[in-house]
Order: structure tokens, then C-alpha cells, then sequence
């Protein structure tokens, strides 16, 4: 009548699985999203080949370094969402925040002669707040997201037309602010940088490692951090030298980056960031453990709201103004597919905020290959739908097969 | 029968729902190192009664005396701190994260370091406790870094009450353990049912199944209609005696038949309420 706790128990045939992977079954996973963020590298190569071929402007230097540029608006907003996307909901405010916390600092900045400093905090706060008073309206209250932030789309839309006042645009011109997304680091410091960031990741891997050696739960082989930091090496070494052969690394691509891998942090490696998981997975599981899941709500919108504030920020410096359409157009819908395009779930619980960077990355590339080939804005808009289409269906259906292999 | 003096003691213990007796001057006891079966029909107050005891929903009168001392329980962290834990039938696990993030959820440990949001979750010793608590227990999962969505039933329903054992109880609570189980996965359960009585917990066992009863249960605690009706010890009575006491047909012998589809009734309804 006991059980037997041996490991090869017939209850325990996932453990085999895991053990051995054929090339077989690492398609396959690719397939089914156990390595989602590998299938939309593989995205990005294609998409890459595909405008390389039409137009050899493509992957030049300067182009790259472009559309670096471009995609940090988005890829900062998307980071929020990112977040908001873990707990299965939906922040539809983000693009006009990020409008009206551009428009805040402009005005602090040029009209109240506020610090340039002082006017990006307090851009920053006022999204958070924004964030905050819209995540405590959802949870206290149990309205949807979807309604409460279709509400502030509204609202902070008409706060920004407000802010603006009557002439309607405002234009940039404290270097301080404009510098965010104009500067560009000299080739030795772009080297320094990246030397300083491949010793960090090292050591981080080799601690971590060393530490689960000593604690028993991993074997004593290396080899897959060591492969893991190669492959991140020869990334950042091959991205500095690009960026190095154009106008250098740009401020604005370190600052993305800092949140990206920062955010990631918080989510994957502490307490705050686990909570943010479990309630996305099941909120009642949540609340029985203890965790609080209404400031954990709140606490994510807030945060959605500052990185709508931080995005707004740099697209007022990268455009040296803001005006009535700042935040508008496609930005909302483009922050919100860009995560959902690489692999973050709708429906709570599942993703990376590598997802912002990596779906800013496709939606950024396709909007620029179609530039240069000078396709129209029809053509653009509906390619771009496509695409989203595409990335949600291929999603769904690897949701499907690992549901009908049992593993949800 | 109960050891002399019982773990937890509940006396006269009352509530009702508007003009409904969900439970009715009901006493109750689990000593230390007991498994005491708790069934009844569905509406007999089971649940009301476990909820009473987690500190969901408060008694409207009654005493409940814990190591002897009259304790009051009005929220579910009353019950936590006196080291009476409840694994509920739809388990509250989060399908999406791994064993190890499951079994700490809400109680996670970190390294030392300055800031509230940016201490690092401590994984390592996590993983080391998990794996203790798990070998301990002689629970088997494939890897304590599998998603808990990707196992079976069974596995499932051995993490959570693993899980419920991380704040050291001294009662836990299950409700319906087994339902939904296959033969070996319940076999499972009720090894670990076992084991928790090996370790010195009080246990309470809501279920519909009176054949897994009558196996881990030292004690039969039947409600009906929110009333006691029957305290049995399971090497002292049959499995007819209880169907009696569940369905209130108890001392007519001409209804034995009777009593006898009534219990097929009751284990089907059972199982379809407790779905819903």
C-alpha cells in the first residue's frame, strides 16, 4: 500500500522527457512555445532576408542604428504591458499617458522653466499616478481593465489637448531632454560598455552556477552556461560593432535595454515579480496563499503607467517636440502586439519582458523594411495586421497541441 | 477512541444562513496523530463546518477550544497562526508556475540585501526544502521544476498538501482528497493521509468516498442536515451503519434496501455537486 518513491515510477514519464532532447523533440518544443522567444528569432531572421534581398539599405549600419531609434518608444511602453499582459489584462491608456507625460514635461520644461530633470520625474510620476488610480478603480471595484483604461484612452487624450493649450505643439530644446535619444557613445566607450556588461552577466552565471553546485541541485557541468554566455557574448560584441560603424551606441538603446533587463529582474527573480505571476495564473490560488492581490494589481498598473510616462519621454526627445498627436495613431495597438507577437500570453501568466524588446523588434523591422521600400501606408498598416494575425494564430495553435499532450 | 485530551474541540458549534441550520449545536474533535473522516450527504454542512474551522465563515455560536484553550477563529490567518491548515478540493494551485514557486507562494524566501522589491528570491534553498519536504513525504513528481499545470491529479493534489505542511500544522484539513482520482493516484493520497498521521497531525478528511474512509480514517464523524449523527470508530462499525447515519434511515432494518440505492444516489449527486 505505500508508493513507491522511486524516480522511475510510472507517474513520472515527463522526467524522462526532460532528460534526454533529441533534435526531434527540440522541434517540436519550438513548435509548441516551449522556446518561444527562439521562433520569433527565427521570425526576425526571415523578416531580415526577406527586405535584405529587395533592398540592400537594409541591414546597413545606419539602418540598424535607425531602427534601434525607432523602436524605443514602443519597446518602453511595451514593458508596462508586459507586465499588465501577465495578469491576463489589458491597459488600453498607455498610448495617451505616454502623450500626455511627454506633454507634462515639455510644459514644465519650456513654459514653467522647471529643471530638465525634474520635468522627466515628474512626467514619470504622473503616469504612475495615473497607472495607480486606474489599477485601484479596476481591482476595488471589479470593472474590467479593458473598461476602466478604455475610459482613461479617453480621458488623458483630452488632458493632453488641455496641457497643450491652444497652440497645440510645444517644441524641445533643452539638450538635456533631447539628449536622451541623440546621443551617441564614442567607439571606446561603446566597448567599455559592453566589456563592463559581458563581466557582469559573467560572474552572475558563474555565481548562480556555483551556488546550485554547492547546494547539490545541479551537476558540476558548465557547459550550458557556458554556451549561454557565449551565445549573449557574441550578441552584445556583434551589436556594439554595428552600432560603432554607424554613429556609435546610442544613449536611448542602453536605456531601453536597462529597463528591459531590469523589469526582468524584478519579475523573474523576486518576490513582487512571482506574485505577479500567480495572480495572473489564478488569482483565488493567490489570495489563499497570502499574497495580496489587489496591491499587486494596482502595483502593476502603476508600473504600466510609468513606463508609458518613460516612453513618452523619449518620443518627445526623439521627435525634439510634442503635439496634439503624440501617443496617438497605432502606438497603443503596436505596444500592446509587440509582447503578444513574441510570446507573451493574453491571458495571464505567461511571458518575459524580453518580449517587449523582442516584439519591438519585428514590428519595428517590418515598419522600416516597408519604408525603405517606400510602400505606402495602406500597404503598411495592413501588412502589419498580418503579421499580428499570424504571430496570435501560430500561439494559439501551439497552445492547442501542448493542451493536447497534456502540458498546459 | 480520541485521545484524552483532543487537538481541537469544537462545541456547540452553530450557523446558519438566514432561516437555514447549515450547522446545528454540532461538537467535534480531532486529537493529535488521528484521521477523522468527516461525511454527510450533500447540504449536511460539511464544508460549512471545515470553513467554520479555517476561519472563512465565523460561527454564529459555539466554542472552539485548541490544545485546550478557548481560541476564537474569524479570518483564515486565526486558523494559520494556531497551525490549522486547509487544502481545499480545487487545490489553489497556480498551473503556471513550477512546484518549488507553488509550494513557497506567499511564503517565499529570500537572500539577504538591501530594498523591499529587489531582494532576490532565494531559489537554491527553496529547491532545497522542496526537495526535503517531498522526499520526506516520499512524494514522486517528475522534477520540481515542472510547471504543476503539466502533472496528474494525484501529483497535483500531493503538492498542495505538501504545500499546506510548509507552515508546520498541527491539523490539516482535505477536502475531498480524492475525488476525480484514479486508482493508483488515490492509492497515492492516501499513502500521504498516512504518513501525515505517522508525523503526529490531526487530520480531517472530507469525502464522498466511504471506501477511502474506511482506509485512512481512524474515526467516521457523520453529519446530517446539520446535526451530528454518528460518531463511529471505523474498526467498530460497517459500511452500512454509516450509509444509515448519512442518509437518517439508521434504525429502520426494513429500509436496508433502500439505503442501499440511497448511497449509490448519494455518491453520484456527490460527486456532480462538488463539480459545480
Amino acid at each position: 500500500m505505500s508508493a513507491t518513491p522511486a524516480p522511475t515510477s510510472p507517474q513520472a514519464p515527463d522526467a524522462e522527457e526532460k532528460t534526454k532532447l533529441d533534435p526531434r523533440q527540440a522541434i517540436r518544443r519550438i513548435v509548441q512555445g516551449d522556446l518561444s522567444s527562439v521562433r520569433v528569432i527565427l521570425g526576425l531572421v526571415l523578416i531580415a532576408i526577406i527586405f535584405q534581398v529587395q533592398e540592400s539599405r537594409f541591414l546597413s549600419a545606419e539602418n540598424l542604428t535607425n531602427l534601434m531609434l525607432q523602436i524605443t518608444t514602443i519597446g518602453l511602453i511595451s514593458v508596462g504591458i508586459v507586465y499588465v499582459l501577465l495578469l491576463g489584462e489589458i491597459d488600453l491608456s498607455v498610448g495617451a499617458v505616454s502623450g500626455l507625460a511627454g506633454a507634462v514635461m515639455v510644459v514644465l520644461n519650456v513654459k514653467h522653466g522647471w529643471n530638465p530633470y525634474l520635468a522627466i520625474a515628474a512626467a514619470v510620476a504622473v503616469g504612475a499616478a495615473i497607472g495607480c488610480a486606474q489599477g485601484f478603480l479596476f481591482s476595488k471595484f471589479i470593472v474590467p481593465s479593458f473598461v476602466v483604461t478604455l475610459a482613461g484612452l479617453l480621458t488623458w487624450q483630452g488632458a493632453l489637448l488641455q496641457v497643450l493649450g491652444k497652440t497645440g505643439s510645444l517644441n524641445v530644446t533643452d539638450s538635456k531632454i533631447t539628449g536622451l535619444a541623440n546621443i551617441f557613445y564614442s567607439t571606446t566607450a561603446g566597448w567599455i560598455i559592453a566589456i563592463v556588461a559581458l563581466v557582469a552577466y559573467g560572474l552572475i552565471l558563474g555565481i548562480g552556477f556555483r551556488r546550485r553546485v554547492a547546494a547539490g541541485l545541479s551537476e558540476n557541468n558548465p557547459l550550458p552556461q557556458i554556451f549561454r554566455f557565449v551565445l549573449v557574448a557574441v550578441v552584445v560584441i556583434g551589436a556594439v560593432a554595428i552600432l560603432n560603424s554607424d554613429r556609435g551606441v546610442p544613449l536611448a538603446v542602453l536605456i531601453l535595454l536597462g529597463f528591459v533587463i531590469g523589469m526582468e529582474f524584478v519579475v523573474q527573480k523576486t518576490k513582487f515579480g512571482r506574485h505577479v505571476f500567480a495572480v495572473g495564473g489564478n488569482d483565488e490560488a493567490a489570495r489563499r496563499a497570502g499574497v495580496r492581490v489587489n496591491a499587486v494589481r494596482v502595483a502593476v498598473f502603476s508600473i504600466s503607467g510609468a513606463m508609458a510616462a518613460v516612453g513618452g519621454v523619449m518620443a518627445a526627445s526623439r521627435l525634439f517636440a510634442v503635439n496634439q498627436n503624440s501617443g496617438g495613431n497605432e502606438l497603443l495597438l503596436l505596444a500592446i502586439a509587440g509582447p503578444v507577437i513574441a510570446g507573451t500570453s493574453l491571458f495571464g501568466g505567461r511571458g518575459s519582458v524580453w518580449t517587449a524588446l523582442l516584439g519591438a523588434l519585428v514590428i519595428g523591422s517590418i515598419s522600416n523594411g516597408m519604408d525603405l521600400l517606400g510602400l505606402a501606408s495602406p500597404i503598411k498598416y495592413m501588412v502589419t495586421g498580418g503579421v499580428l494575425l499570424l504571430a496570435v494564430l501560430v500561439d494559439a495553435v501551439a497552445k492547442n497541441q501542448r493542451q493536447s499532450s497534456g502540458r498546459v | 477512541m480520541s485521545p484524552v485530551q483532543p487537538l481541537l474541540q469544537l462545541e456547540g458549534i452553530s450557523k446558519h444562513f438566514g432561516p437555514v441550520h447549515a450547522l446545528d449545536r454540532v461538537d467535534f474533535a480531532v486529537g493529535a496523530g488521528e484521521v477523522v473522516g468527516l461525511v454527510g450527504d450533500n447540504g449536511a454542512g460539511k464544508s460549512t463546518l471545515v470553513k467554520a474551522i479555517a476561519g472563512i465563515n465565523a460561527p454564529d455560536s459555539g466554542k472552539i477550544l485548541f490544545e485546550g484553550q478557548e481560541v476564537s477563529i474569524s479570518k483564515p490567518q486565526d486558523a494559520t497562526n494556531l497551525g490549522i491548515a486547509t487544502v481545499y478540493q480545487d487545490l489553489a494551485l497556480c498551473d503556471n508556475l513550477d512546484v518549488v514557486a507553488n509550494l513557497f507562494l506567499g511564503s517565499e524566501e529570500r537572500l539577504g540585501g538591501p530594498g523591499l522589491v529587489t531582494r532576490q528570491l532565494d531559489e537554491v534553498a527553496m529547491e532545497n526544502r522542496a526537495a526535503d519536504l517531498l522526499s520526506n513525504l516520499a512524494v514522486t513528481i517528475p522534477s520540481l521544476r515542472s510547471e504543476v499545470g503539466t502533472l496528474s491529479g494525484g501529483q497535483r493534489q500531493q503538492v498542495a498538501v505538501a504545500r499546506s505542511l510548509l507552515g508546520d500544522p498541527k491539523i490539516v484539513m482535505l477536502d475531498e482528497p480524492t475525488a476525480a482520482l484514479g486508482v493508483p493516484q488515490t492509492k497515492q493520497v492516501l499513502a500521504l493521509i498516512k504518513r501525515l498521521k505517522e508525523r503526529g497531525l490531526g487530520v480531517v478528511v472530507i469525502s464522498h468516498n466511504l471506501a477511502d474512509v474506511f482506509e485512512v480514517c481512524d474515526r467516521i464523524f457523520v453529519l446530517r442536515l446539520g446535526r451530528p449523527s454518528g460518531d463511529f470508530s471505523s474498526t467498530e462499525v460497517t459500511e452500512e451503519h454509516v450509509v444509515a447515519a448519512i442518509t437518517g434511515l439508521g434504525n429502520n432494518v426494513g429500509a436496508r434496501a433502500e439505503v442501499a440505492e440511497d448511497k449509490a444516489e448519494a455518491v453520484d449527486g456527490g460527486t456532480e455537486g462538488e463539480k459545480a
